[in-house]
């Protein structure tokens, strides 16, 4: 592992940021300030870490409608994000948005989608714009196992292979497709045989751990960057929240989230491995978690305070301009 | 001028645009000619109707990219690539495809410039062969240009001469935006004269192709050069009508049209889709709402039965209308008021 202590730092911050800006998430919308659909990624944080923590702004990636966690980990500004989910005037997308299309070209990011299934082909163009290039960047997709069956991401799997182009399909199986479980909804089960079959290669991670997961990412990426086509990770992981916010989630037993929050936590783990590693101290990581606490604080009073677009701005940014 | 065919103009175009600018792409299904065939011959096809010939020999196959058959994908990638910089130029073949691509047209290319507030901007062309009159029948001729132009976010194309066509796909590849650029398969062959060089038309500017004092018609696509024909027959018994080519649905030139329409009284569409929610529908909508006053006749629309196109020669040409139905409907609004 080639993580050194600023990097660590900053892989746990981030998590931690998207921990709270989703458990905060949570708990505001039930204010009915919030409007709209809003689809929390909290329990999945190392997945989105592990794998962005390895890309620059120059690295494109294409998000799923459970965005914010993707969002954050590629380093979009979590403030304007924030006010993008209240549908500020100046939120990340002027409130044209919400929640489930962030995006942040600046940082690589084309976007939370709100269309299962959507976002793959869209990296493969991404991917086909990093090849031409020639600098060796790479185009990475998110989906999770209810997306894995939609016909766009077989599609997208095929032409990547086809044109050799640098990118990465992350897969993200949380056991459930909206309401309904993978164990039902994913023929085959194991969806890394079904990306193999394309011919890419596929890393598999477990997507609780985010030394797993940034493994897994670095492998694949060796094969993407230095031209040798498209590359997988595939990693198993579960989320702590409903399909949507309130979902009552009663397709799910009882005490199942508990005890993956009790047992399997990626910050939890994340926090005994490098204490026990004495990589970094536990004051530390608690001062990290003070200083997440109250940027989300602060993100959360602003993104109430500020201002709403005006009617008018209903026509702005149409492409129309006659 | 060289006088040559749509289809040499549009390849024109391509070829110009290309060598002007690295980021232009072009990809589609066999576009190239046929990647991973036995015969060597690598520019086999250049595109179902040839339109996009020799360019991997220019080009190269980074940038003339054969795919597999994904409508879906194409798009995506399409957008992607936009996204991420380039200009893509993509085909679709038949209009009749875009079915299969659809959320990638109009849930993902055609809003991301204002669904991520005005920060994203989507290059992209996408350019399709529409209509009927090759038979080849009910998934392979449909005239759906409504369709599209009914999305916000997407500029809406629809050449009908070798001139428009080349003029028309330079400005779209330049254009910021998604542009879906519908090229009539009847129309390929046709000929006319086109400059070599570089010439660019503005979208949302009609031509006026004929001038004259009893009516205005209104027509798109292969139907302009039908309504051509019929102006012929209505000129030899004194009539002489506005001919209007809006050349994009959207945006739509509307000043064009109502100006005509307060000089003639009378207005007739002529449009190759079926008739519930055709641009021919939405024309006429316009300029009961905003020229009724100066009708002398209620309005004629002239199009395709409300029916999917058939295939037999007798059926199809029953289907398209013709010079006929419009010299018809111009003696109609000419009887009515």
């Amino acid at each position: 592992m080639q993580l050194n202590r600023d990097a660590l730092l900053q892989a746990y911050r981030r998590m931690r940021t998207i921990r709270e800006f989703e458990e905060r998430l949570h708990i505001e919308n039930r204010t009915g300030e919030i409007a709209g659909f809003t689809h929390l990624y909290a329990g999945q944080e190392a997945v989105a870490v592990g794998v962005c923590e390895h890309l620059t702004d120059k690295d494109w990636i294409a998000s799923t409608h459970r965005g914010h966690g993707h969002c954050i980990a590629k380093g979009c500004d979590v403030g304007g994000m924030m006010k993008e989910i209240y549908g500020r005037a100046d939120g990340l997308c002027k409130g044209k948005g919400g929640s489930m299309h962030i995006a942040d070209l600046d940082k690589g990011m084309l976007g939370a989608n709100a269309i299962v299934g959507g976002g793959p082909p869209i990296a493969v163009g991404a991917a086909i714009a990093a090849k031409l290039a020639g600098e060796g960047h790479v185009a990475v997709s998110f989906t999770g196992d209810g997306g894995s069956n939609q016909g766009t991401v077989l599609e997208a799997l095929n032409m990547a292979a086809v044109l050799k182009v640098p990118k990465i399909f992350v897969f993200e199986n949380n056991g459930y497709s909206e309401h309904t479980g993978a164990a039902y909804a994913l023929a085959g089960q194991d969806l890394g045989r079904r990306v193999e079959g394309f011919g890419i290669p596929v890393f598999r991670a477990d997507g609780f751990d985010f030394f797993s997961v940034y493994e897994a990412m670095r492998q694949a990426l060796e094969v993407s960057r230095t031209g040798g086509g498209p590359a997988a990770v595939y990693a198993t992981c579960t989320r702590y929240f409903g399909h949507f916010e309130g979902d009552p989630q009663n397709y799910r037993a009882k005490g199942e989230v508990e005890k993956f929050r009790e047992e399997s936590d990626c910050l939890k783990g994340f926090r005994a491995r490098v204490t026990e590693a004495g990589l970094i101290d536990g004051a530390t990581l608690d001062a990290i978690d003070a200083e997440v606490l109250a940027e989300i604080d602060a993100a959360t009073i602003a993104a109430k305070s500020a201002a709403p677009p005006v009617p008018a701005d209903v026509l702005t940014d149409v492409y129309i301009s006659y | 001028m060289p006088v040559i065919t749509m289809r040499e103009a549009l390849n024109e175009a391509l070829h110009l645009e290309m060598a002007r600018d690295p980021r232009v792409i072009v990809l589609g299904e066999d576009v190239s000619g046929g990647a991973g065939g036995t015969s060597g011959q690598r520019d086999a096809a250049g595109g179902i109707f040839g339109v996009t010939k020799g360019l991997i020999h220019k080009f190269g196959e980074g940038r003339v990219i054969d795919t597999p058959i994904s409508e879906s994908c194409i798009i995506g990638a399409a957008n992607g690539a936009a996204l991420a910089g380039l200009r893509p130029v993509a085909e679709l073949m038949f209009a009749d495809f875009v079915g299969v691509a659809m959320d990638q047209i109009f849930n993902q290319a055609a809003k991301f410039r204002y669904m991520f507030g005005g920060k994203a901007r989507t290059p992209l062309v996408i350019r399709m062969s529409f209509g009927a009159g090759m038979n080849c029948a009910a998934q392979h001729s449909q005239t759906i240009y409504p369709f599209m132009t009914a999305v916000p976010g997407l500029k809406v194309v629809v050449p009908s001469n070798p001139y428009d066509a080349k003029g028309l796909l330079l400005t779209a590849i330049r254009d910021d935006d998604p542009v879906v650029f519908f090229e009539h398969k009847a129309l390929y062959s046709r000929k006319g004269e086109v400059p070599d060089g570089d010439y660019m038309i503005p979208f949302g500017e009609a031509a006026l192709v004929r001038e004259g004092d009893h009516a205005t018609i209104v027509a798109l696509g292969r139907m302009v050069p039908f309504a051509e024909k019929a102006l012929e027959k209505l000129n030899a018994d004194g009539i002489t009508c506005d001919l209007i080519d809006p050349r994009t649905t959207s945006p739509l030139d509307e000043e064009t049209i109502l100006e005509s329409v307060s000089n003639t009284g009378r207005l007739v569409v002529v449009d190759e889709s079926p008739p519930r929610c055709s641009v021919a529908s939405d024309i006429a909508a316009i300029v009961a709402q905003k020229g009724f006053r100066d009708l002398k006749a209620p309005i004629q629309i002239v199009t395709a039965p409300h029916t999917p196109v058939p295939f037999a020669r007798e059926l199809e040409r029953a289907y398209v209308p013709g010079p006929a139905q419009i010299e018809a409907a111009v003696r109609k609004v000419l009887a009515d008021g």
